[in-house]
C-alpha cells in the first residue's frame, strides 16, 4: 500500500534521511522505532508532504506521492496525528472535527461519522463544544485521533501517540492503536516506547541516524537486536534489554 | 461630556478604525505579516471612485460597489503575483515585498493619474446631515455605524459558521496542521487577502466622504491607524483588531475634548504616547487572543 525507497530527506542544510526503504502493506500495523533524532518524525513529515522537498520516492496505492503538498496527500488517504497533537486549541470539538472530515467531506455520512467517534471517544461527545485547549493531554490526544480518522483514511499515521501521557492512558492508547488495526484500518506507528509498540505491531523498523537498522518481525528484532543498543547507542549483540 | 454628540462620533469613528484594523489583522493572522500596502488597496478604492466617476456614467451607488471590489481584487492580485512566490522565504522578505507593492503602487497613482489630489463624487447620502437623538450628526456616522454591524455580523457568521470560516481561524492558529486536514494554503491565503481588501474598501468609502478627494498617498495615515489599533487592541485576534479601533476611536475623541486648544494639534503625540504606554505596559494588546506565531512555510 505505501512504498518507501530510497528517501532522503533535509533540514536546511542538515541531512536527515539518508535513503530509508519502507513498505506497509494493507491492514498491516507497522511500528517504526528509534532514538530522538534518529528520523521517525521526519520520516512521517515527508511522507505526508510537512517536510519538502524530498529525494526517492514514496509510492501510495501505487501511485508517487513524494513532495505533493500535504492537502493532497490527505486527498489521497493518508492520515497524520502529528507529534504533540496539534489540536486546534481556539477551536471547539466539533470544530476540530469537522475540519477532520475537511478532505472528503460528505454531508449523508457526516453525522454516522460523528457517532462512530463518540462511540470510539466517549468524552469527546461531552466535550463537544469546547474549545481543544480546555481538554486534558489525553483527551487531546483522542481528539487528536478522532480528527485524522473523520477523513476515512486508508493509511493512518501516529506520531508518538504516548508521549506525556500517563501510565494509565498510554494503555489506553496502545489498545485504541491496536483497535484500529483490527477495525481495518492501516497503521503507521512512531514510538519511543519500543515495548509496547512491539507487542501490538505486525512488523517494526528500526531507525538509527536516518537510516533504517533493522527490519523484521517483532519477534525476530527481539531475538536479533539488542533493543537498548538502538536505543542507547551502545555495541550491537544480545545482551540485556532493558527498554 | 459625555453626550449624544460624543457617543455618535466615538461609535462612528470606532466603527471605521475597528474596519480597518480588522482588514489587517486577517493577513497577519494567517501569514504573521504586516502588510505595508494595506493603504494602498484604500488609494486604490479611492482612484476607483475617480477614474470610474469621471469616465462612465455608471450611477454612484454602482461605483461605489466596483470601487470596493476594485481593493479586493487587488488585494488578491498582490498575494498571487507578489506574496505568493516569497511566501515560503522569509518574513523579512515579505516584509519588504509589502513596502514595495505600496511604493509600486503609490508610483503608478502618481505616474498615470497626478501628484495631485483629485476629486471623487459619491452618493448624496454622503454629504447629507440627519438628526439622531436629538443630534445634527453627518448621515455619513450613521452609515458608518450601520456598515460596521453588518460587516461584522456577516463576518462573524462567516467565521463561526462555515467551513472555511473554520479553517482560516485553524490556519490562523496552526497552519500546517490546517494543510495536513486537507484544506489548501493558497485557499486560505488568497480569501484572508480578499477579505482585507474588501475590508480596506469598504473603509475607503468612509474616509474619502470626509474630503470628497483622492490623492496618491492618502493610504498612510489609515495604514498607521489600523496598526496602531492593532496594537492596542492585540495582533491575534480579529476580536482584538475590533476592540482596538473601538479603544482608538474612544482615545481619540477624549483626547480631542480634553486637551485644551493650544496643545491640541499635538494630539498625534498624545495619541503616540498612548501606544507607547500600551507596547510597555500591555505589549500582547487589550485580548490576548489565541493565534501562535507559527509562520506559514
Amino acid at each position: 500500500m505505501l512504498s518507501v525507497k530510497d528517501l532522503h530527506a533535509s533540514y536546511g542544510s542538515i541531512k536527515a534521511l539518508h535513503g530509508i526503504d519502507l513498505e506497509v502493506n494493507e491492514g498491516e500495523l507497522v511500528a517504526l522505532l528509534g532514538t530522538n533524532g534518529a528520523g521517525k518524525s521526519t520520516t512521517l513529515k515527508a511522507i505526508s508532504g510537512v517536510l519538502r522537498p524530498v529525494v526517492g520516492s514514496v509510492r501510495f496505492a501505487d501511485e508517487e506521492i513524494a513532495n505533493k503538498k500535504p492537502e493532497a496527500i490527505v486527498k489521497k488517504g493518508i492520515s497524520l496525528v502529528p507529534e504533540g497533537r496539534e489540536i486546534f486549541t481556539s477551536l471547539t470539538v466539533a470544530e476540530n472535527l469537522r475540519l477532520g472530515a475537511f478532505s472528503s467531506y460528505q454531508r449523508s455520512r457526516y453525522q454516522k461519522d460523528l457517532e462512530e467517534m463518540f462511540a470510539l471517544f466517549p468524552i469527546l461527545e461531552e466535550r463537544l463544544n469546547q474549545p481543544g485547549g480546555q481538554l486534558s493531554g489525553g483527551e487531546q490526544q483522542q481528539l487528536a485521533i478522532a480528527r485524522a480518522l473523520m477523513s476515512h483514511p486508508k493509511l493512518i499515521m501516529l506520531d508518538e501517540p504516548s508521549l506525556g501521557l500517563s501510565p494509565a492512558l498510554v494503555d489506553q492508547i496502545f489498545e485504541l492503536v491496536s483497535a484500529l488495526r483490527d477495525r481495518g484500518s492501516t497503521v503507521l506507528l512512531v514510538e519511543q516506547n519500543a515495548e509496547r509498540a512491539l507487542k501490538i505491531a505486525d512488523r517494526a523498523y528500526v531507525l538509527k541516524n536516518g537510516r533504517i537498522k533493522f527490519s523484521g518481525s517483532p519477534q525476530q528484532l527481539e531475538s536479533e537486536l539488542d533493543l537498548a543498543s538502538v536505543y542507547f547507542g551502545g555495541e550491537e549483540g544480545k545482551g540485556e534489554v532493558t527498554v | 461630556m459625555i453626550d449624544a454628540e460624543f457617543l455618535i462620533n466615538t461609535l462612528s469613528l470606532g466603527s471605521l478604525y475597528a474596519l480597518l484594523a480588522l482588514g489587517l489583522v486577517f493577513v497577519y493572522g494567517i501569514l504573521k505579516l504586516v502588510n505595508f500596502a494595506y493603504g494602498e488597496y484604500i488609494m486604490v478604492a479611492g482612484y476607483g471612485l475617480f477614474l470610474l466617476g469621471s469616465y462612465t456614467a455608471l450611477p454612484l451607488w454602482v461605483i461605489m460597489i466596483l470601487s470596493v471590489l476594485l481593493a479586493a481584487a487587488v488585494s488578491y492580485l498582490t498575494e498571487i503575483v507578489a506574496f505568493r512566490p516569497v511566501r515560503t522565504k522569509s518574513l523579512t522578505a515579505m516584509l519588504i515585498t509589502s513596502f514595495a507593492i505600496s511604493v509600486l503602487l503609490q508610483n503608478a497613482a502618481l505616474l498615470f493619474v497626478s501628484p495631485r489630489s483629485r476629486a471623487v463624487r459619491l452618493p448624496a447620502a454622503f454629504s447629507q446631515s440627519i438628526t439622531v437623538l436629538g443630534v445634527t450628526t453627518p448621515l455619513r456616522n450613521v452609515l458608518t455605524i450601520v456598515t460596521a454591524i453588518v460587516l461584522l455580523a456577516g463576518l462573524t457568521v462567516l467565521m463561526k459558521y462555515t467551513v472555511l470560516g473554520i479553517a482560516m481561524r485553524a490556519a490562523a492558529d496552526k497552519f500546517t496542521t490546517t494543510r495536513l486536514m486537507g484544506v489548501p494554503a493558497n485557499l486560505v491565503i488568497s480569501v484572508a487577502f480578499i477579505i482585507s481588501g474588501f475590508l480596506a474598501g469598504v473603509v475607503a468609502m468612509f474616509w474619502i466622504g470626509r474630503s470628497s478627494s483622492v490623492d496618491p498617498l492618502i493610504g498612510f495615515a489609515p495604514l498607521l491607524i489600523a496598526f496602531i489599533a492593532t496594537v492596542i487592541g492585540g495582533m491575534h485576534s480579529l476580536a482584538g483588531a475590533v476592540a482596538g479601533g473601538f479603544v482608538y476611536g474612544l482615545l481619540f475623541n477624549m483626547l480631542s475634548i480634553l486637551l485644551p486648544a493650544s496643545v491640541i494639534s499635538y494630539r498625534d503625540a498624545f495619541m503616540f504616547v498612548i501606544v507607547i504606554l500600551f507596547l510597555l505596559l500591555r505589549p500582547e494588546g487589550l485580548i490576548k487572543g489565541s493565534y501562535t506565531e507559527e509562520r506559514v512555510g
